[in-house]
């Protein structure tokens, strides 16, 4: 799958690593911005507070 | 002798492997296992980092608007002035306890709303008032609960406050200073840690207090971790003066100051 990605970029290897940090980069703030927000919801609410039952 | 050979010749030469399911299908799992751990590095470190720089811009601007009104609207030195309780999930104080202050990161600085709705105002990243206990410099107790971990951590190093530490709660009038007195750890159902005299139900109040709920252990809801703080004096806000008159202390924090 990684080895015919590396194989589709076009240009020489240190073009292809410049579009795969670049590519990372753009994956890692959607994640951080939008998806990993999401994600913490799904996650059992941190109760924090007294409160009688 | 020199080799004529085309750079991209041997590449082509090189026999192409195949892709097979299991491959493709081991590619995938490992992928997974990075996102996993980015998330929980994210959940865990990184988003309080970045929540907390938010947090103290949010705060800076807002003591910037408050001195903009403390102009027309001074308050007298001797009184020591209550506001009345804004609506639920509304922003009316922030929290500055320089203990908190983190090297490298925005001074501890950090915005208290009204309420303390899971959904509404915790989540939101705010520290939230428990909106049954009294208001900053009344006489009684102001009580506020905040996420330990995640979500901001507000309260993360609550634990590590020394007996007489200032914390500060900023309001449009000025500066309430109270010094942090004990821990205690009570069981979630423990709700007289927020009594107007805590663990005392139906007692006449006659001292200001603070007191700050969390969970305890870290990453666990298990306990909660309560800090109380005695009233000592309050700052009022003077647009004429250098940090609209913000105690000497904080100064540096209230002008958006970095440790």
């Amino acid at each position: 799958m990684y080895a015919a990605l590396w194989r589709v970029l076009p240009g020489p290897w240190w073009l292809r690593v410049i579009i795969l940090v670049v590519a990372l980069a753009a994956l890692l703030t959607v994640l951080v911005l939008w998806v990993f927000p999401w994600v913490q919801t799904f996650v059992a609410p941190q109760d924090v507070t007294v409160q009688k039952n | 002798m020199l080799d004529m050979t085309e750079p991209g010749s041997s590449r082509s030469s090189r026999s192409r492997r195949r892709i097979s399911v299991v491959g493709v299908l081991g590619e995938l799992l490992l992928t997974a296992g990075v996102l996993v751990l980015a998330f929980l590095g994210w959940e865990l470190w990184l988003q309080d980092i970045l929540v907390g720089g938010q947090l103290h811009t949010a705060a800076v601007q807002q003591s910037k608007e408050w001195d903009k009104k403390a102009a027309t609207t001074p308050v007298g030195s001797n009184v020591i002035p209550v506001s009345t309780a804004p609506g639920n999930a509304q922003r009316f104080a922030n929290l500055i306890v320089p203990r908190w202050n983190v090297p490298g990161q925005p001074d501890y600085y950090r915005p208290i709303a009204q309420g303390v709705g899971t959904v509404d105002v915790l989540d939101k990243y705010n520290l939230g008032h428990y909106p049954t206990t009294q208001m900053p410099g009344q006489v009684g107790n102001f009580a506020i609960a905040a996420h330990r971990s995640a979500y901001g951590g507000n309260l993360h190093l609550i634990h590590q406050l020394h007996v007489g530490d200032h914390i500060f709660v900023e309001t449009q009038d000025g500066w309430y200073q109270y010094s942090f007195r004990n821990l205690q750890y009570v069981q979630p159902t423990g709700v007289g840690v927020i009594d107007p005299v805590p663990e005392v139900p139906g007692a006449q109040p006659s001292d200001r207090m603070i007191t700050l709920t969390s969970c305890n252990p870290f990453y666990s809801t298990a306990e909660r971790i309560v800090a109380y703080g005695m009233f000592d004096k309050f700052y009022p806000r003077d647009a004429s003066k250098p940090g609209g008159g913000a105690p000497a202390e904080i100064l540096k924090t209230v002008e958006g100051g970095h440790s």
